[in-house]
């Protein structure tokens, strides 16, 4: 080692590590946060955490450069240019709370629905829609609108949860595994290390979509299937498993509503007079309630003409219309290889089965000494669900699970607590305002009938977004998407305030944001906005916050608390239940604050009854006070941990909550026993566990829906049954689309546009080193993913003579943008595709006015409008989902035509002006 | 390769720099007094001047000194020793050629070996590079050294001698660009063997590793278009060779000898330009630009 | 001192899992985190909210697209960082010894106070995993995190790159070459592990696992014995039922 220079290998890595959660996305992984005299010096995963136990993303590893990012808005802002300008005054605090209370006061005092109050990328739903409800308009939804709430609806109504983040493979024992339509999801970090088990064990990994990339690009198999086509793709699969019997009898005649009688006349379930579903008890041939101790419900039984839900299914799927030689052109997948995947299904499922040593008890008393393994999986996400035919395919695809008896067993689909969770048991929307008072519910919920739709005595919406109406009235999220175009059109009515929350719905959060901009922006003859006020809070310069009279800036992640709560979307795995916090480990340098701590504040200015005490005082100093001390229900709280000695989850409010959080790491979990981890929704011994951990107030066993009888209620109606009647346009749509079992039809889209000339599907994927709009502010995160060419297949590029860097001008039936292009070989033939949210507008997030990112990037939105064109009746349905109204993005039909390279991609608008200063030229990140 | 001026300006004036020291050494012309030190000025001259302009790309110039530590090694370390040493003997015999009339016969012949030697590394430092298939090969010292010669006899005013050089410096320039246009192809490394997935069929970039710009792009991925640099190579061969030949074959006069060096030096700038501006890294095939 | 150990005690590198990699970056950002708050100078970024923004990066992720002769397209995510080759180029170039390979464990190191940014060695390596930085001017490279894998200040199981450490798929490895019963020699035995450009006779350290055989699910005509239908009608599938849950 002689002449070798001399290394401190063991240099001092930082003062102190403080631990919280990560908010670069919404998957929430626990960090360790490095401080060096007072600053961040580095971010690593904490170990520890049931999320990421230690790993941590691209973007989560740049969040040091998220907290000092130049587009960090530094204080209130009053708007004082023409909406969109970007021109504001700086205000403080106290004024701008005085403002908002002076628009809103009013409002609540006299007619509350005139106040819309939207979220976007929020975690703090169970806390917003709180204040909401206690404000007393029924006007509140998050964002899950136009996310995707196909595949929530659709999981829940059949199975008690749905994929999203809600449950995951049983990455341990699985050995086939099936990704439907992911590029990231929301759990990017535990899909990813999942995929890491699979491969380290070698197991079969098989990627539907068109596009192969990231999660497809490792998969051993890939199946490039055509946009909009996975129901007919997994109904042949159905078809192909049944017709060879391929199915798990024993567990759909014990577990599923296959072996529930349906009346033959209305289409209901036969049910006794406290509403349980009937079977007959195969050894008894009795008519008996489905939960009747011991008893073994018959498939295929039928009674005074009633036949068995299965009877139905195999009426359904025996079909040939349903042959992989009936399907494979229009899903552009061979009839052999849809007969490969099925095989290898069957293969995997009943002959690589294995059984755990794990004895547990069935809520029909039934003991059960082992739990059998069908170790494939399935995962799936926005890519089936953002389609206007997207429920019904989520549908599709848990029904195959169901039948191949895969979900909450060893290997298969398992549910993350506090799911399973029947839609039964969740609550159902509310909507009646009074004025100066609370509404009377919950928002949003599951509707079970015509009953619970949110509609007025005329029959009108009573939601300004129209959800829980006959155009989508399983819309258990809201419909986020549609509330600008509403508002602005006055219908269902006009409204005074509009407030958001984390959504930038001037840009990449919104379908047609050139029309939405306008929208925004009109003015009455009068000369006032059609829309009078608009309050909203960022953390960050975004594109929507030039059309706010109102800005209440926001901290950024690491300045604030906030809680992971099991009232919202909970961090749970499925082994465990959990949630986390986030606290302030380093203290705001601006005149920012922690909306959550705003919505407190306001609250109680407004007098509102959830945030003030009995002398009327402000009842939460801060949303950390709220965390701490509010309670759903005695002994219930935002957190379960640390609430009692016992530790349970249950117990009155701890005021060194908090404390002992930061001091776990920012988290808590707690342990399924090792007899409740599988078949949670039918296991005793994992219903009284979650009736201890107040998931639960009584146990809920429950079957899953292969028939969803709400769904046939919607039908009756539109039959002309019952006194809630559909308007006769919708009659049709409702009585085809909300069928009890999967069915598929073709994206609404491609029926009213001319296939022959709009000939290519046209998809967004997120990048996964970017989140939406606002990663781009991050300094290196920019560096990665800078511009986003429009990916076009090798075969298109050649009959178009385009090269990578050839511009195109890309044309839909509401509108065109001119864009730069890049071949792909390993792409659905008809498709073409781009990075999500890369593109922004001149003058945001404190970006040079020239960045790629407005020069070259661009949004498919322009292209995608939230009506469809009028079929003639001139009346324009919403380009959503008929059932839940989740937005079908991916619906979206297009050509292409070469052109000259112009200036900057189309359309341009017109630069905004800065509300903050512009970046640094160079940075250098630890330099002491 | 990007052809940054420093390093074009360096290698080609010091390359004359030192021809023209090879032929003072071996006193041709056999000159002392005044004219020996315009000559031996010229020689140091353009010696020296390329060795600071080459020290202009460095990015850290005030640690140069550093450079000489390895010798053993590096041919760059060793062509810095051989520079200093060269023009250090260089020195004495000049000294005593202009001043005292007096002829150190062993200093001039040492010299004008030391002054080829510090030629051949610095091509060595190119010719090394087994990155640069185009410049990892013999040819890259003898088109150094041909064209060090030739211009160092032309400076030196050696009609004769200088006519036989620079056409066959000439020659082998044909030579390095008909051989250089295959290196790549033949050194067998490709965008597959570079990423290993060869062997599953054939290899295309997607997607780079970051949307913007970065060192390795701006240093290393420099393509010229084949129109462009046959034109220039056209060019080359009528300013470097040609026309210097032609005016030296005609009858002597000062006008057209300063002429045919104020061409051939031209033609040698573009010639040098090509040489870098042409040279494949074969890190290009990382970013799909090969 | 640029001439190379004849033979270093370990020889300590990276595996990566080119079937595993989905092309997530993290690597990439971890990487940049790390190092330009420790060895050296900051890893400087450039006009970093501008039109060119450019900052010195020690791992890139690129990805490519095969095409074999006949079947399905594949991608291919692919991360790069120094190989520490045994024969290293870009050591024995270097005119001021700044650049040497460790003789303990074979990592390749600049030493930044000796580097006067002549780029030779960036020349020399024929991976593009040298990067000058445009601000301090010298050369940067991937250091193996020398500063964490002996760091005391870490705790054990965090004693290895920073990369390694973040990686969500798993598909980097660390450790010793030279031990044959390393995880890593052993990954590279087991699964074929193979050396980018052997032609360049670099001897890279760091080794790559190449993708598993692809899209092998073979087109299944009518008579897949598996799919044998027990019934063609509602009916006669019923009957069968029947049969099967009587046996239940
Ligand atoms: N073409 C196309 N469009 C799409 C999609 C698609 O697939 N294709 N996806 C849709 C989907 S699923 C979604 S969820 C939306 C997402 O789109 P958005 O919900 O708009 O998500 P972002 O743009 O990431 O962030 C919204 C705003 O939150 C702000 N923000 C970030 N951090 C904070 C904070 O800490 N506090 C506050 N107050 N604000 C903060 C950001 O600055 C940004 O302005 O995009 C939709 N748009
Ligand atoms: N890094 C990163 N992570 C994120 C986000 C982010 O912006 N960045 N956003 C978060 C949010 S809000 C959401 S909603 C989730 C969404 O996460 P994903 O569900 O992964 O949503 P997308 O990225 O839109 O990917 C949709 C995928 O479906 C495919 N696809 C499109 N149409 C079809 C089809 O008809 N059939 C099939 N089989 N596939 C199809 C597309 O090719 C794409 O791969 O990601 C979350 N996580
Ligand atoms: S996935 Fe990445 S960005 Fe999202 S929370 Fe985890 S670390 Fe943060
Ligand atoms: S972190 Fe792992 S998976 Fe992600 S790019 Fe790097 S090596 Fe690949
Ligand atoms: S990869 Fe390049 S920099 Fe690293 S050791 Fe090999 S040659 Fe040197
Ligand atoms: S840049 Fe620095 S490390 Fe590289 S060769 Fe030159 S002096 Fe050595
Ligand atoms: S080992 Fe360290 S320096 Fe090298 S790539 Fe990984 S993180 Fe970067
Ligand atoms: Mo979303």
């Amino acid at each position: 080692m002689k002449d070798q220079p001399y290394l401190d290998t063991s240099p001092e890595v930082s003062d102190e590590i403080r631990k919280t959660t990560c908010y670069m996305c919404a998957c929430r992984c626990g960090i360790n946060v490095h401080v060096k005299n007072n600053k961040v010096s580095y971010i690593e995963g904490n170990k520890d955490h049931p999320v990421n136990k230690g790993v941590l993303c691209a973007k989560g590893s740049a969040g040091i450069m998220q907290i000092n990012a130049p587009s960090r808005l530094k204080s209130p802002l009053k708007r004082v240019g023409p909406r969109g300008s970007g021109e504001f005054e700086e205000i403080t605090w106290e004024e701008a709370l005085n403002l908002a209370t002076t628009w809103l006061k009013p409002i609540r005092e006299k007619n509350p629905e005139k106040l819309a109050f939207f979220t976007g990328r929020d975690q703090s739903q169970s806390f917003t829609s709180f204040w909401a409800q206690n404000f007393g308009t029924p006007n509140y939804a998050a964002h899950g609108g136009f996310c995707s709430v196909n595949m929530a609806a659709a999981g829940i109504y059949t199975v008690g949860g749905a994929f999203w983040e809600f449950g995951q493979p049983d990455w341990e024992h699985t050995k086939l595994f099936l990704l439907f339509g992911v590029a990231e999801d929301h759990d990017s970090n535990p899909i990813k290390m999942g995929i890491g088990k699979l491969k380290a064990r070698g197991a079969r990994i098989i990627g539907i979509n068109p596009i192969r990339t990231g999660y497809s690009a490792v998969a051993d198999d890939w199946v490039g299937i055509t946009p909009g086509t996975d129901g007919l793709f997994i109904m042949s699969l159905i078809h192909l498993l049944l017709k060879a019997g391929k199915i798990d009898l024993a567990y759909l005649s014990q577990f599923t509503n296959a072996p529930v009688l349906v009346d033959n006349d209305t289409g209901l379930l036969l049910k006794d007079k406290n509403n349980k579903e009937l079977v007959i008890d195969q050894k008894s041939g009795k008519l008996v309630t489905y939960d009747t101790k011991n008893i073994s419900p018959r498939l295929t039984a039928s009674h005074n003409g009633h036949q068995t839900v299965f009877y139905h299914m195999i009426d359904k799927y025996l079909s040939d219309e349903f042959s992989p030689e009936s399907v494979s052109e229009r899903t552009g997948i061979k009839a052999g290889k849809i007969r490969a995947i099925a095989t290898e299904i069957a293969r995997v499922a009943f002959e690589e089965s294995f059984e755990i040593a794990e004895p547990w008890t069935d809520f029909r008393g039934k003991k059960h000494k082992t739990m059998v393994a069908r170790p494939v999986s399935f995962h799936a996400m926005r890519g089936i669900s953002a389609h206007s035919n997207g429920f019904q395919t989520c549908r599709a695809l848990h029904v195959l699970q169901i039948i191949l008896g895969t979900v909450e067993v060893p290997g298969g689909f398992r549910f993350k607590p506090p799911y399973p969770k029947p839609s039964s048991i969740h609550p159902k929307p509310h909507c009646k305002v009074t004025p100066g008072a609370p509404l009377d519910g919950p928002h949003l919920g599951f509707v079970h009938g015509p009953e619970d739709l949110c509609l007025k005595q005329d029959g009108s919406p009573a939601r300004i977004d129209k959800a829980f109406t006959w155009e989508n009235p399983m819309s258990a999220h809201g419909l986020m998407h549609m509330v600008i175009s509403n508002a602005h059109a006055g219908d269902p009515y006009k409204i005074d305030t509009l407030f958001m929350y984390m959504a930038n719905m001037s840009w990449n959060s919104s379908m047609n944001t050139k029309g939405v901009i306008e929208m925004l922006t009109d003015t009455t003859d009068s000369g006032d906005y059609v829309i009078p006020h608009i309050i909203y809070s960022d953390a960050y310069s975004s594109e929507m916050v030039a059309y706010a009279d109102l800005i209440l800036p926001d901290t950024t992640y690491l300045e604030r608390h906030d809680c992971i709560s099991l009232l919202d979307r909970p961090i749970c795995e499925a082994d465990a239940v959990a949630d986390s916090i986030r606290w302030p480990v380093i203290n705001p340098d601006r005149d920012v604050r922690g909306f959550q701590s705003v919505l407190c504040d306001l609250g109680a200015r407004l007098k509102l009854p959830g945030f003030i005490d009995d002398d009327g005082n402000a009842k939460f100093k801060d949303y950390a006070d709220y965390i701490v001390n509010h309670e759903r229900k005695p002994g219930i709280g935002p957190l379960a941990g640390w609430r009692s000695k016992s530790d349970t989850g249950k117990g009155p409010p701890n005021q060194k909550q908090l404390e002992l959080y930061i001091k776990n790491g920012g988290f808590w979990t707690k342990h399924v026993p090792k007899n409740a981890r599988y078949y949670k929704p039918w296991n005793l011994g994992y219903q009284n566990w979650a009736v201890d951990t107040g998931l639960y107030d009584s146990p809920q066993p429950y079957l899953f829906s292969l028939y969803v009888e709400p769904m046939r209620k919607f039908q009756l109606a539109a039959m002309g049954h019952g006194k809630r009647q559909p308007p006769e346009h919708l009659r049709e749509r409702i009585l085809t689309s909300m069928d009890p079992l999967p069915i598929w039809y073709p994206p609404f889209e491609e029926t009213v546009t001319d296939n022959d000339e709009f000939t290519l599907h046209a998809l967004t994927q997120r990048p996964m080193a970017m989140y939406h709009s606002w990663g781009t502010q991050n300094a290196w995160l920019r560096q990665i993913h800078g511009v986003n060419p429009l990916y076009v297949p090798s075969k298109l590029m050649k009959s178009h003579f385009l090269k990578d860097g050839d511009w195109v001008r890309l044309t839909s039936i509401h509108g065109t943008i001119t864009v730069p292009v890049a071949e792909m070989a390993a792409l659905n033939e008809h498709t073409v595709w781009t990075w999500n949210a890369i593109g922004k507008r001149r003058g945001t997030w404190a970006l040079d006015k020239n960045a790629p990112e407005a020069t070259k990037g661009f949004l498919l939105n322009h292209l995608i409008h939230e009506l469809l064109p009028s079929k003639g009746d001139g009346l324009r349905w919403s380009n959503s989902d008929p059932i839940t109204g989740q937005a079908a993005w991916f619906d979206l039909k297009v050509k292409l035509e070469k052109v000259k390279p112009p200036s900057s991609s189309k359309p341009v608008f017109q630069e905004i002006k800065s509300p903050v200063e512009p970046g640094p030229n160079i940075i250098l990140q630890g330099q002491s | 390769m990007h052809p940054t001026p420093s390093v074009i300006i360096f290698t080609a004036l010091s390359g004359l720099g030192f021809g023209l020291l090879v032929f003072l050494g071996l006193q041709m012309p056999d000159v002392t007094g005044g004219v020996a030190f315009i000559f031996f000025a010229i020689g140091f001259g353009l010696a020296v001047g390329g060795l600071i302009s080459s020290t202009f790309h460095l990015g850290r110039p005030e640690r140069s000194l550093k450079a000489f530590k390895q010798w053993r090694s590096s041919w760059l370390s060793r062509e810095a020793i051989a520079a200093i040493f060269t023009l250090c003997v260089m020195a004495i015999y000049a000294i005593g050629r202009i001043f005292f009339d007096y002829d150190i016969r062993i200093l001039g012949v040492l010299g004008a070996i030391m002054s080829l030697v510090t030629v051949f590394t610095t091509s060595m430092i190119y010719a090394q590079l087994k990155s640069i298939p185009r410049w990892n090969t013999k040819l890259t010292p003898v088109y150094f050294l041909s064209l060090s010669v030739g211009g160092g006899a032309l400076l030196a005013g050696q009609i004769k001698v200088c006519l036989f050089l620079l056409i066959i410096a000439g020659l082998f320039q044909l030579i390095v660009w008909i051989k250089g246009d295959r290196a790549l192809a033949l050194s067998g490394t490709t965008i597959g063997s570079g990423t290993g997935l060869d062997t599953l069929g054939d290899v295309r970039a997607f997607e780079p590793p970051h949307t913007g710009t970065n060192y390795l792009l701006k240093e290393f991925v420099y393509i010229v278009g084949r129109n462009h640099s046959a034109k220039l190579r056209i060019i080359t061969l009528i300013l470097m060779i040609g026309t210097p030949v032609l005016l030296l074959s005609l009858p002597f006069s000062h006008l057209l000898a300063a002429l045919a060096v104020i061409s051939h030096i031209v033609g040698l700038f573009i010639s040098r330009w090509l040489f870098f501006a042409e040279a494949e890294h074969v890190v290009g095939f990382y970013y799909g630009k090969r | 001192m640029t001439t190379l150990p004849e033979k270093t005690e370990r020889k300590l590198g990276l595996v990566i899992d080119l079937d595993t990699c989905v092309g997530c970056h993290a690597c990439v950002v971890s990487c940049k985190g790390w190092n330009t708050e420790n060895y050296g100078a900051p890893l400087a970024d450039v006009d970093a909210y501008g039109k060119n923004p450019e900052g010195t990066f020690l791992n890139r992720v690129h990805s490519y697209e095969v095409t074999p002769e006949e079947g399905t397209p594949q991608l291919v995510h692919f991360p790069k960082s120094c190989l520490h080759c045994e024969d290293a180029p870009c050591v024995t170039v270097c005119p001021t010894g700044a650049s040497y390979k460790r003789y303990e464990d074979g990592i390749v190191l600049v030493n930044e106070r000796d580097c006067i940014g002549c780029g030779l060695c960036a020349w020399a390596c024929p991976y593009g995993a040298r990067e000058m930085d445009s601000v301090e001017k010298v050369m940067k490279k991937c250091t193996l995190c020398v500063d964490r894998i002996y760091n005391e200040n870490l705790e054990p199981d965090d004693q290895i790159p920073a990369c390694v450490r973040t990686c969500p798929a798993g598909a980097r490895h660390f450790g010793d070459f030279n031990d044959p019963e390393s995880q890593v020699s052993k990954l590279v035995t087991e699964r074929g592990g193979i050396d980018l450009m052997p032609e360049q006779e670099t001897k890279p350290v760091n080794k790559y696992l190449p993708p598993r055989a692809k899209d092998t699910l073979e087109e299944i005509d009518i008579l897949a014995p598996l799919l044998k239908p027990v019934a063609e009608k509602p009916d006669t599938f019923i009957s069968w039922l029947n049969k099967q849950l009587d046996k239940i």
